[in-house]
């Protein structure tokens, strides 16, 4: 019973061949970093006068486009989360079986839009509709200071581009928070509904607890989604160099990434070292929100009942 | 059809608490059949009569279907509460607010939905003309032109970009399920969870700044892009490959095994096949959520206005590049010019993310080995 | 086509914890041997270890000798692809190939490993293969349909004929009838009567009553508690196995008292 030469040498070279391709990954994420982090230095290490927007030094460049991109993030989420949540619950629980994978797949369209297209969107139909409505906002509910005017003409504010951003991650989150409602057991949804509850109280009772942490997961993905995302703000909002919370005004603070795509054709020399230092800070921002989100999952897992 | 809640009806027939217990009708307490959609309906001709009023009395320049509809549903989901708390008791009143939430939330989800698809292919249908895909935008100021160009060019970097991440998402899939244990494996898993979560202009800095290294900071063709995409494609690939494989039983792999079938042989004559089906979904899937991708390819792969077939050689013009730069760029007497473009544009690349989507869809379902019993 | 298997002091290791202990035994050529005991007791473990499939699982090991024929199947530069050329298996649910045809299938063991083999010599072992396994009447016409298309005994007769194509000394087959329905265990146990006159063949099975009708010899294993290794407490004829066996543990397993 001797050894086959020929077959031992295909395995080798076949289990090989898919360690290398495991490494390429590893080594383009570190090739991410390094050559990111190369390209920026002559920006971090600027002083007065260098920078764009006659920033002092790269933190005052970056602070307010850091400002907005978790700005607009937190407002997204905002209004994608309870939408989200609800229309998974529709789906899953509320609309006829037989109906609800259709719907599923009507959802998942919206994932099928590419983010120019959502821009385009933003501008020609949804900053136009809304624009009454912050003029309505801004003369009656003015003093509230999110609402303070001077009201932007064109409807181009922070807001929109927020419910963009809100449309746009709805689909991630759903399609994750109706897997992870769907696989609720039975077992115990028909406990619930044995006591004599009703649907909403069996809902609460038997599929929200155990999907705490797929919803957050999903919350997660949708944030790092809406941090990264560029047409979709970069189209729809005007924007400015600022901090501020104001809603509704012409003057905007811009994200990250929508500042990256609107300068970098034109910019040169040191400009671009500082919009690629400023899409360094993006990536370790978007990398932090996804170590915490697996960590939240990990620790929640335990807890969470999937092993009943 | 009583209209008295339940508790006073019982209170009402039975005797000393305790003694008997006291008699819980069944029926009664209900709120009658259709309720709703009559409180619904209710709502939104209020609401409609509301902003009509507005227009009428010259408050508001159009009648606002929009408006109408929310406050009406609002109004709707308000009026239905407070009935029900009255005629059928808290609990059930809940239940019923919390269903027409859930209804109002998938609603609205649609409102987007039908307002996109209605605007794209109403403002694509101008150019929807032979011009349009047989020509680029060389020479054209004004009106005509086409985006055969940046169809080309679409074409060209996503298959170069799927060329590049098929090979290596797959193996690294087969690594994962089939060869990987032990810290290694750990480690790669988790950087494809990180490379899912790359913002898609990060992907695009990061090839400026590598080729930057290379070739110098001037450099743009549609390779650099297709290295771009490459970042967005792999992970995506990774992960359902790997979802398809675990789905193959073991005891596939155990038969073949027992029949003196080297490991090798029987990932690719048996697994694999098994799985190939699922395998294409997941491939045409990543392609579909690629081919959208805007910024890496502004930011690498420039635009311009004439054909390039060349992947290696400057600026090429891709469909989503294309319809940001004809909106933005669009000025003076031919602005509307440029907006049809980018329009039909905007329609073309949604129908062919639809197509993909959906082949990719039917392929799975069509081609799955067919399982016996 | 048989040979002899001689089993000296086996332990079987899954990482530490110590799942088979000290195995003994002879098993003659062209003879159908049983393995019986209650679950969990070690015997798929340690039938694995005969075609060295418990190899797929990681963490898994064994101490001790293993001789077919003489030769060791854990000797240094042995390769367990070419024990199991020799050592076929059938497994407990039916598994034929879904992407392949019956007649694919059947030639499985030869195709997959790129071995060329000439038309007509495959319709011959085609043939040969799905008689031996008492299938050919049934699928001789539709030998191109898939093979998961079959019923289940019918899929796992298939599965024999494609363990017995490869011309192995010795058929290992663990629980082989246990997804099956009885009409279809019965025309398996036909099979194996007819089998055994050609091949070594090794049962594990969880059905006492099916070990006393197709069995020449029967090992009894038994484990002490959970957590502790697995022993073969028994081995012998099949009929003073289940009539007068020496143990007491056997005599209780064989009468019902537990189990």
């Amino acid at each position: 019973m001797t050894k086959k030469a020929t077959v031992r040498v295909g395995d080798r070279v076949f289990s090989t061949t898919t360690v290398v391709a495991g490494a390429v990954i590893l080594a383009t994420l570190a090739a991410v970093a390094i050559f990111l982090v190369i390209q920026s230095i002559p920006a971090l290490v600027a002083g007065e006068g260098e920078l764009p927007n006659d920033s002092a030094n790269f933190w005052q460049y970056v602070g307010p486009l850091v400002f907005g991109t978790v700005w607009a993030a937190f407002l997204a989420l905002l209004f994608a989360t309870p939408l989200s949540i609800g229309i998974a619950l529709f789906i899953s629980h509320y609309a006829p079986r037989r109906v609800s994978q259709t719907l599923g797949y009507i959802i998942d369209l919206l994932a099928a839009v590419p983010s120019v297209v959502f821009g385009l969107w933003g501008i020609v139909v949804l900053a136009p509709l809304v624009q009454p409505l912050y003029q309505w906002l801004g003369d009656n509910l003015g003093w509230i200071p999110l609402f303070a005017g001077p009201i932007s003409g064109t409807g181009r504010t922070i807001l929109t581009a927020a419910m963009v951003l809100a449309v746009m991650v709805i689909p991630i989150m759903t399609a994750i928070c109706r897997e992870v409602f769907l696989q609720a057991p039975r077992l115990h949804e028909e406990a619930a509904l044995a006591l004599g509850a009703t649907k909403w109280e069996m809902i609460r009772m038997s599929v929200l607890p155990f999907a705490r942490s797929g919803i957050v997961s999903a919350v997660m993905l949708g944030l790092g989604r809406a941090l990264g995302e560029t047409f979709a703000v970069a189209m729809v909002l005007s924007p400015a160099f600022i901090v501020k919370f104001a809603l509704l005004q012409a003057q905007n603070p811009n994200t990250i990434a929508a500042n990256i795509a609107l300068q970098f054709p034109e910019a040169t020399g040191l400009s671009v070292n500082a919009l690629v230092a400023s899409g360094l800070v993006l990536f370790v921002v978007t990398l932090l929100v996804n170590v915490l989100a697996r960590w939240i999952i990990s620790r929640r897992a335990a807890f969470s009942g999937a092993d009943a | 059809m009583t209209t008295t809640a339940p508790e006073a009806e019982a209170a009402a027939v039975g005797g000393a608490p305790g003694i008997h217990s006291p008699h819980v009708p069944l029926t009664g307490g209900t709120l009658p059949r259709g309720t709703t959609w009559m409180v619904l309906a209710g709502g939104w001709l209020f609401a409609g009569a509301f902003f009509g009023l507005l227009w009428a009395a010259g408050i508001t320049t159009t009648f606002s279907l929009v408006g109408t509809v929310f406050f009406g549903t609002v109004l709707f989901d308000l009026v239905l509460y407070v009935i029900s708390r009255i005629v059928e008791g808290a609990r059930r009143a809940k239940d019923r607010l919390v269903t027409s939430l859930v209804s109002t939330a998938f609603v609205i989800a649609l409102l987007p939905l039908v307002s996109l698809i209605w605007t794209v292919v109403l403002g694509g249908m101008a150019r929807l003309d032979v011009a349009f895909f047989t020509q680029s935008m060389r020479n054209v100021v004004g009106e005509g032109g086409g985006a055969l160009h940046a169809i080309i060019g679409t074409l060209l970097i996503t298959l170069a970009a799927a060329v590049i991440s098929v090979p290596i998402g797959l193996l690294t899939s087969i690594y994962l399920v089939e060869y990987g244990r032990g810290p290694f494996a750990r480690a790669i898993t988790f950087l494809v969870d990180v490379m899912t979560g790359i913002p898609s202009i990060v992907a695009g800095l990061f090839v400026f700044a590598l080729f930057a290294l290379i070739a110098g900071p001037a450099v743009r063709n549609g390779f650099m892009g297709a290295v771009a995409l490459s970042v967005l494609m792999i992970p995506v690939v990774v992960r359902s490959s790997e979802e398809i494989l675990r789905l193959v039983p073991n005891e596939l792999r155990e038969a073949s095994y027992a029949l003196g079938v080297p490991k090798w042989l029987t990932i690719l004559k048996i697994v694999l096949p098994t799985s190939l089906a699922g395998i294409v979904t997941g491939v045409m899937l990543a392609i579909a959520r690629v081919i959208g991708e805007t910024a890496p390819l502004l930011l690498v792969t420039g635009f311009t206005f004439s054909m390039n077939y060349n992947l290696f050689d400057d600026r090429m013009m891709t469909l989503p590049v294309f319809v940001y730069t004809q909106y933005t760029q669009a000025a003076g007497v031919s602005a509307q010019a440029s907006i049809d473009r980018a329009w039909t544009a905007a329609l073309t690349l949604i129908v062919i993310m639809l197509v993909l989507n959906l082949a990719g869809r039917l392929i799975a379902k069509i081609f799955a080995p067919k399982r016996g019993l | 086509m048989s040979k002899s298997i001689d089993v000296t002091d086996l332990n079987v290791w899954y990482s530490d914890f110590l799942a088979v202990e000290g195995v003994n035994m002879h098993i003659e050529p062209r003879s159908v041997t049983a393995f019986i005991g209650p679950s969990g007791c070690g015997k798929s473990t340690f039938l694995r270890t005969l075609n060295r499939m418990h190899e797929v699982i990681p963490g898994a090991r064994v101490g001790g000798q293993v001789l077919l024929d003489g030769d060791d199947l854990y000797g240094t530069g042995v390769d367990p692809v070419a024990v199991r050329r020799q050592i076929g298996m059938v497994f407990q649910r039916p598994n034929p190939f879904p992407t392949m045809s019956i007649r694919d299938n059947v030639l499985a063991g030869v195709k997959l490993n790129n071995k060329r083999i000439a038309k007509s010599d495959a319709d011959d072992l085609v043939e040969r293969s799905l008689r031996g396994a008492n299938l050919w009447n049934e699928v001789k016409d539709r030998l191109a349909k898939p093979g998961a298309g079959l019923s289940g005994g019918q899929q796992q007769r298939l599965c024999i004929a494609r363990a017995i194509a490869v011309s192995p000394q010795v058929l290992l087959m663990d629980e082989p009838c246990s997804a099956l329905d009885p009409i279809s265990t019965y025309a398996i146990e036909e099979l194996i009567a007819k089998l055994k006159t050609e091949y070594t063949i090794v049962i594990v099975t969880h059905n006492m009553q099916q070990a006393s009708r197709v069995s020449d010899k029967t090992a009894f294993f038994n484990i002490a508690g959970t957590g502790k290794p697995g022993k073969l407490i028994e081995y012998g004829e099949t009929a003073t196995m289940f009539t007068t066996p020496r143990e007491q543990a056997t005599e209780d397993y064989v009468s019902g008292r537990f189990g």
